[in-house]
């Protein structure tokens, strides 16, 4: 465990292998060429958050990373392995966990099996009943709910379910796809919460946001990315001070 | 364990609410049968009408099994990829011709009166009917329609119409292109308890296809593969994200429907005493129709259909206006189409976008 909650770690430098890489990652949605050569990396006991405007590529680079997409050119590594052309079902296994964008929750089924289907891929027994605790812990909402089909929920609930669905994966690194989105201010307050605490807890993460303010204050580091490319990395402390980006995405 | 309490308390699958909609419909059913049969033959008052009606209530009953179990695979498939699979009654069928073929080679000609050899034979015939269509249904998958998962959604329809035609075809040139004759091996022997009789191969039937349907819902709704199929039905993505193997998933989808249409073929044989290359065609639609009625995607729903259909198809025969039992079915399909196109229990569609 590294850097305490919200506090941000020593700026970006030389610190071995990163957990994941991204080099030169070219990805298409048929022809139209939706990642130009993404370059990104996030390191053991980090948050990093991925900025920047609708259709810029931010959903793309997750899915990318998590196997659901592979790039027509360019490398992944995760780990220290090449998962380039891994697909989804057996990145899980290797430790990517994916909220994905809209929480896309198993309607039709209730909480409790929506967590069983994180805990899908995995075979220790004593681990998932910690992680089920851990999960309630942190959404004591969910346990009250757990026999509810998660297509009841409230918009906050589900995309707490989202997050502990991914949680059940026990993932090295968790990937966010826009948690804050449609939910009230105080909401999003709770998720950040939740989100240091996660890390906290000691897994690595990468949030993709439209919030920034909130996104820049809980990372340590931030990509901004914008039509395919990366335009800028920096330190959040640093991406917050920069008249560019509070301009375009701080509302300063 | 508040997981395990949980867990059951989730799991219970309310089954009062559709268990007397089946009481109130069955009754319903008998009085019309018992009434159509005493205004059809003048001698008979509605209460000298019962016995007859009872047999055609089990007649329907029975027929109803067949339709339901081929209904499951329908609406299986559909609820996973969203694909009419209209190879599926062919699946039937051949599943009737692999019956046929296992019981006459093995020598089988009329029933077998020695219970220990008649459990037997039977246990072989469904389970060699059912796994070889079960391994058909993953091929045709496989070789069929994989590839053209994200095409759009007519490519994969008219493949399917394209493999009905060329198993039809198999069976027309390589079997027979003339009705066969099946062994009934099940003896006619009529079982009485008080005022009901029924005869033991309609006995059998109905019993089979419950229990298969039952083993059916148990298995997709508390297993660790069944869940993995209903995420996949859910949302593809999502249940790739959790682990899931989504082709292996699609590919268990296919055997277990195909196995359930092999299983009705064989029922076919044992019931019917016949079969024939284009059975599957008129079967498989009829099939589809209660897949249809009972909302597709929604097994209970498929279930239902099935019984439904083999009501109207019963009702329609006894009026002795059999030549229109189809006209009444695929009127059905057009009222339920028009008026309620999720179907009897399709309201469960309504969540999916």
């Amino acid at each position: 465990m590294t850097a305490a909650a919200g506090v941000p770690a020593p700026a970006a430098g030389p610190r071995g292998e990163p957990l994941l890489r991204a080099h030169e990652v070219h990805s298409y949605y048929g022809n139209i060429h939706a990642l130009q050569g993404i370059n990104l990396e996030v390191f053991e006991g980090e948050i990093v958050t991925l900025l920047g405007a609708n259709g810029a590529g931010k959903t793309t680079t997750l899915r990318t990373i998590s196997g659901l997409m592979h790039p027509r050119s360019g490398t992944i590594t995760f780990d220290g392995g090449d998962i380039t052309s891994v697909p989804a079902h057996r990145l899980v296994r290797r430790g990517v966990g994916h909220a994905p964008e809209g929480r896309r929750i198993f309607s039709r089924m209730t909480v409790l099996e929506n967590l069983q289907m994180g805990a899908y891929s995995r075979n220790d027994k004593a681990e998932l009943q910690a992680d089920f605790e851990r999960v309630f812990a942190l959404f004591p909402r969910l346990r009250e709910r757990s026999g509810q089909a998660g297509g009841t929920l409230s918009g906050g609930e589900q995309q707490m379910l989202a997050i502990g669905r991914a949680l059940m994966t026990h993932p090295k690194l968790l990937l966010l796809d826009e948690p804050s989105m449609g939910l009230s201010p105080i909401l999003v307050e709770q998720i950040f919460q939740v989100i240091r605490d996660i890390h906290a807890q000691g897994t690595t993460v990468l949030v993709v946001e439209q919030n920034a303010l909130m996104a820049l204050g809980v990372a340590h580091r931030g990509y901004i990315l914008q039509t395919g490319r990366i335009v800028l990395e920096d330190t959040a402390a640093n991406l917050r001070q920069n008249p560019a980006v509070q301009k375009a995405y701080l509302g300063g | 364990m508040t997981g395990a309490t949980a867990r059951r308390r989730s799991l219970a699958v309310p089954w009062r609410a559709p268990l007397a909609a089946i009481v109130a419909l069955a009754v319903a059913y008998f009085v019309i049968l018992a009434g159509i049969v005493s205004d059809s033959s003048q001698q008979l008052t509605f209460t000298s009408a019962i016995p007859q009606a009872q047999a055609q209530f089990i007649n329907a009953v029975t027929i109803g099994a067949i339709y339901a179990l081929i209904a499951l695979g329908y609406t299986m498939v559909y609820g996973i990829i969203e694909l009419i699979n209209f190879a599926h009654g062919e699946i039937f069928m051949c599943g009737s011709f692999v019956s046929w073929w296992l019981l006459t080679t093995l020598g089988f000609s009329g029933a077998i009166t020695d219970p220990l050899l008649l459990v037997g034979v039977l246990l072989l015939a469904f389970a060699v009917s059912m796994v070889v269509m079960g391994i058909v249904g993953v091929v045709i998958e496989r070789l069929a329609y994989r590839r053209l998962r994200n095409a759009p959604r007519l490519a994969p329809l008219i493949t399917a119409i394209g493999v009905s035609f060329i198993l039809q075809n198999i069976v027309f040139v390589v079997v027979s292109n003339s009705i066969v004759t099946t062994p009934q091996i099940i003896p006619n022997t009529v079982l009485t308890f008080g005022f009901f009789s029924i005869s033991l191969i309609n006995l059998f039937v109905i019993i089979l296809a419950v229990g298969l349907m039952a083993t059916l819902q148990l298995f997709i709704s508390r297993t660790r593969l069944g869940r993995a199929m209903r995420s996949t039905a859910i949302d593809r993505d999502a249940a790739q994200l959790m682990g899931v193997d989504i082709n292996t998933t699609i590919a268990l989808t296919f055997f277990v429907g195909s196995a359930l249409a092999g299983a009705a073929g064989v029922v076919q044989g044992l019931y019917f005493g016949i079969t024939v290359f284009n059975i599957g065609f008129q079967a498989g639609l009829k099939a589809f129709t209660a897949a249809v009625l009972g909302g597709i995607g929604n097994t209970t729903g498929a279930a239902l259909g099935g019984f439904v259909i083999g009501f109207l198809e019963v009702i329609s025969s006894v009026w002795g206006q059999g030549r229109w039992s189809e006209a009444v079915v695929f009127g059905m399909l057009v009222l339920v189409l028009v008026f309620r196109p999720t179907g009897i229990l399709g309201q469960q569609l309504a969540d999916r976008a």
